[in-house]
């Protein structure tokens, strides 16, 4: 090999090897900005025991740091459930998270019970529950649902957002399943095994 | 002067060997004080630790530095076994292993609350801690109807002392070394990831240095 | 956009030369790395200084993640080392990696040091450099000390217990500068959380403007060599000393030999044996800071213990407070005390040498013994080392007078 041949080859070959050595060096550094084990564990799955939910009421529990709902909706809403469906930017959850069984008009395994994340998609404000029929606020065509305070997002019993509102898709169901017919587990769907 | 500055640099460095040898030498506490030669590598040896640990220990002493899940993965158990032969208290998988003794009781009860053990063997050394349970007798003076050779007037009870009654010597101790193998886990979990990834870090560290010293030799070729 | 027509361009690259016209970066590149000329015959012990630059680097983005993660109140400073150690993804190995890096921090600064005493580093002209690598070397003891409380173990709360009341020694204001250092009656959250915004902020601040300083002087002078004699005296026909080489290429390629082993050492360290056997990592800072339970030996981290022993050794606290302080500050006075006119050990006198011999053999005999219990033949051993120590400094203006020295080379001893 000629002198600068050599010259050049070991440069290259002393630079690459320093430049993996520090992508190698780097790596941890940058992984530890990753959830730490704690986190992790402090956003595990949750156990909720809805035996004692009335229908027709809500209740509210923290998962992941964020507001997850479950509304035990009673025989009047479910009659009701696609009564808006014509003022409804995405009726069938096509631009919409949720884990696949809940992609239905009741975006739900039990149509009786929503487990929705109390977060609306449009900025991340936590909408209100309005449950009455047309009450003066929600005027005269309002079949109970959910509006945003903050910039006057509506979505339905089923989460599903209104046409001409600013949040773009309906709000995310977690995943969740029911170990029994009084437990429901939010975190974890039901295929998943524990992480 | 080159013979002077090997014979300095020989000199610090011998100091700093005999400083460091003397500063992690075996205090004897007592006859029959063994070495403890665990093998944190043994993940058999780590289960059955754990196995005793939470059937003879943590009744009293919490690991409030452990998380449950972690543990069952790195000592090679699955999260069924951990919940079935592990978890006495109710705990989940994800929390840390903690104990519902109140310290003010612990005191009141036994003179001195039972401490937290996740860092017993980084604080004691495994030695004293194997040799610690190892050396209860009886001894009618005390509260507990037990003394302790390592430790004289110590206020735990001696928990093992129907195993030291039916195991014989090799069991027992081995019994015992498990336990500790297990604390050390705890005291350090990374200890055995850390000492692989050291070799690959080393191996990479000598190619490097290969490399650039034959790039040193060959821009220096041309100096007189 | 006036360029010296004498120079070759610099880049080729467009972008580097638009970044050149508005900003010196050619004119830094030449004068401190590509024409600037080192001596040929630097050996082992002219690493030191690059690698305290890589120590300090590697100390600054460890303790970068570390603060990320590290929370400064009693309560809860020790869970959140051990969070850092179990919890956090590599939290361990950046703990490890700062934990050792002081203790290699240490370890080569005393070896640069020395070097400066080897070869009259220190000398004409070259004394400002020494007095701001002085300063860094209080600022590190400083930041070891700040940043050895902040696990809050055992030993950490003892050792600050112990070094801060050495100022209450001090007549008439030593209680209320104390109690000013403490912010508190005792060693307690307060001197815990300031102590954490000195070590994160202020030191690290100081320490970086006194190395860039610390370079410049050296740079404005250029390095001295093993044979101590100036490279500069000897110019070739275009200016450039004979006996130097650039500093890049050739000392960039021979220091990288250096730095790759002294990373091997590094992480051998941090990998293998990052307590050594609890020098580097004290076996009572595994439990949390207990005010009613004292450690039964308290010893500061092994780079003070030589100070320590020091201390120890004088039976009056003030005045082994004083004597603690003047051990450190007598390198302050090299420049002036060593009345040698040869720079270079290789061709002083036999004096020096023996000189230097005791002192470091002192030097680490008191490290050892601040170590151990100070009673008995501890005790003796250390007042005699004691007196030694400052023996080198106090007598030397009167030994190195009379050395006969050798002739001292025009060039410099360079074989391949």
């Amino acid at each position: 090999m000629s002198k600068v041949g050599r010259r050049k080859f070991l440069s290259i070959a002393t630079s690459v090897t320093g430049a993996v050595g520090g992508i190698f060096a780097l790596t941890p550094f940058v992984l530890s900005f990753q959830p730490s084990k704690r986190a992790k564990a402090l956003g595990a799955a949750i156990k909720i025991n809805i035996e004692k939910i009335e229908p027709g009421s809500i209740v509210k529990v923290i998962w992941k740091g964020m507001p997850v709902w479950i509304l035990h909706r009673s025989e009047k809403m479910l009659d009701k459930i696609d009564s808006s469906i014509d003022e409804l930017r995405d009726p069938n959850s096509e631009l919409s998270v949720q884990p696949n069984f809940a992609k239905n008009t009741f975006r739900s395994i039990k149509p009786e019970y929503l487990v929705v994340e109390g977060v609306c998609t449009h900025l991340g404000c936590a909408p209100i529950e309005k449950f009455a029929i047309a009450p003066a606020d929600m005027g005269p065509d309002w079949e109970g649902g959910f509006f945003c305070p903050c910039h006057g997002s509506k979505f339905d019993l089923s989460g599903r957002v209104f046409s001409g509102v600013p949040a773009p898709s309906n709000l995310r169901i977690p995943p969740h399943h029911y170990e029994n017919e009084t437990t429901l587990i939010i975190g974890e769907n039901q295929e998943e095994e524990n992480v | 002067m080159k013979i002077f500055n090997k014979v300095i640099l020989l000199s610090f460095f011998l100091s700093l060997f005999s400083v460091v040898y003397s500063a992690s030498s075996v205090e004897k506490k007592s006859d029959d004080y063994l070495p403890a030669l665990n093998d944190i590598t043994d993940s058999k040896s780590l289960q059955r630790g754990a196995r005793n640990f939470f059937n003879y220990c943590a009744a009293c002493h919490s690991l409030k530095y452990v998380r449950y899940n972690q543990m069952a993965k790195d000592i090679g158990i699955s999260e069924e076994q951990l919940n079935s032969y592990l978890i006495f208290t109710g705990a989940a998988p994800q929390d840390v292993i903690s104990m519902n003794m109140l310290a003010e009781d612990g005191d009141r009860w036994f003179g001195k609350a039972p401490p937290d053990l996740s860092m017993i063997t980084r604080v004691n050394s495994n030695t004293y801690v194997f040799n610690f349970l190892r050396s209860f007798y009886p001894d009618k003076n005390s509260p507990t109807g037990a003394n302790n050779k390592v430790k004289d007037a110590t206020s735990m009870p001696n928990v093992l002392w129907v195993l030291q009654d039916e195991m014989d010597k090799k069991e027992f101790d081995s019994f015992v070394l498990d336990i500790v193998n297990f604390l050390d886990y705890a005291g350090e979990p990374i200890k055995a990831k850390r000492k692989s990834l050291g070799i690959w870090v080393i191996s990479f560290l000598f190619i490097f240095l290969i490399l650039s010293f034959a790039l040193y030799k060959d821009i220096w070729k041309e100096v007189k | 956009m006036s360029s010296d027509n004498k120079q070759e361009v610099y880049f080729s690259n467009p972008i580097l030369k638009w970044v050149d016209e508005r900003f010196p970066l050619s004119k830094v590149l030449r004068e401190h790395a590509t024409e600037y000329y080192a001596s040929k015959n630097f050996n082992i012990w002219y690493i030191f200084g690059v690698l305290s630059t890589v120590v300090l680097v590697l100390m600054l983005i460890t303790g970068l993640f570390l603060t990320m993660n590290y929370k400064p109140s009693a309560a809860e400073a020790f869970n959140s080392v051990e969070y850092i150690m179990r919890s956090v993804e590599y939290g361990w190995l950046m703990r490890y990696m700062h934990s050792t890096g002081a203790s290699f921090f240490f370890i080569v600064l005393y070896l640069h040091m020395f070097r400066g005493m080897l070869y009259g580093s220190y000398k004409n002209p070259r004394e400002l450099i020494w007095l701001l690598g002085m300063m860094l070397y209080f600022c590190l003891m400083a930041e070891a000390f700040l940043g050895y409380i902040l696990p809050w173990g055992n030993m950490s709360y003892w050792a600050a217990q112990v070094i801060v009341n050495l100022f209450g020694t001090i007549p008439f204001i030593g209680d209320t500068l104390v109690e000013w250092i403490r912010g508190d009656y005792y060693i307690s959250d307060i001197t815990l959380n300031r102590f954490f915004a000195l070590h994160v902020i202020a030191m690290p601040l100081a320490i970086l403007g006194l190395v860039f300083a610390h370079i410049v002087a050296l740079h404005h002078i250029g390095s001295n060599n093993p044979d101590g004699i100036e490279i500069k005296d000897n110019k070739d026909a275009q200016g450039k000393p004979i006996d130097g080489v650039a500093f890049h290429p050739f000392h960039t390629s021979k220091d990288l030999v250096w730095i790759i082993i002294f990373l091997i050492l590094y992480f051998g360290a941090v990998f293998f044996a990052p307590e050594m056997g609890g020098l580097f990592l004290e076996v009572d800072n595994f439990e949390p800071a207990n005010p009613l339970k004292t450690p039964e030996h308290i010893v500061p981290s092994w780079y003070f213990t030589p100070y320590y022993a020091i201390l120890r050794s004088i039976p009056d606290p003030l005045l082994g407070f004083i004597a603690l302080v003047s051990a450190v500050v007598c390198f302050v006075f090299l420049p002036w005390l060593d009345k040698c006119k040869v720079k270079s050990i290789r061709y002083r006198g036999w004096q020096y040498k023996v000189a230097l011999a005791i002192f470091v053999i002192s030097f680490v005999s008191l490290g050892y013994l601040g170590m151990q219990p100070s009673s008995g033949i501890y005790l003796i051993l250390a007042r005699v080392f004691t007196v030694l120590y400052f023996s080198f400094f106090l007598l030397m203006p009167f030994y190195t007078r009379l050395e006969k020295t050798k002739p001292v080379p025009d060039r410099v001893v360079y074989k391949k």
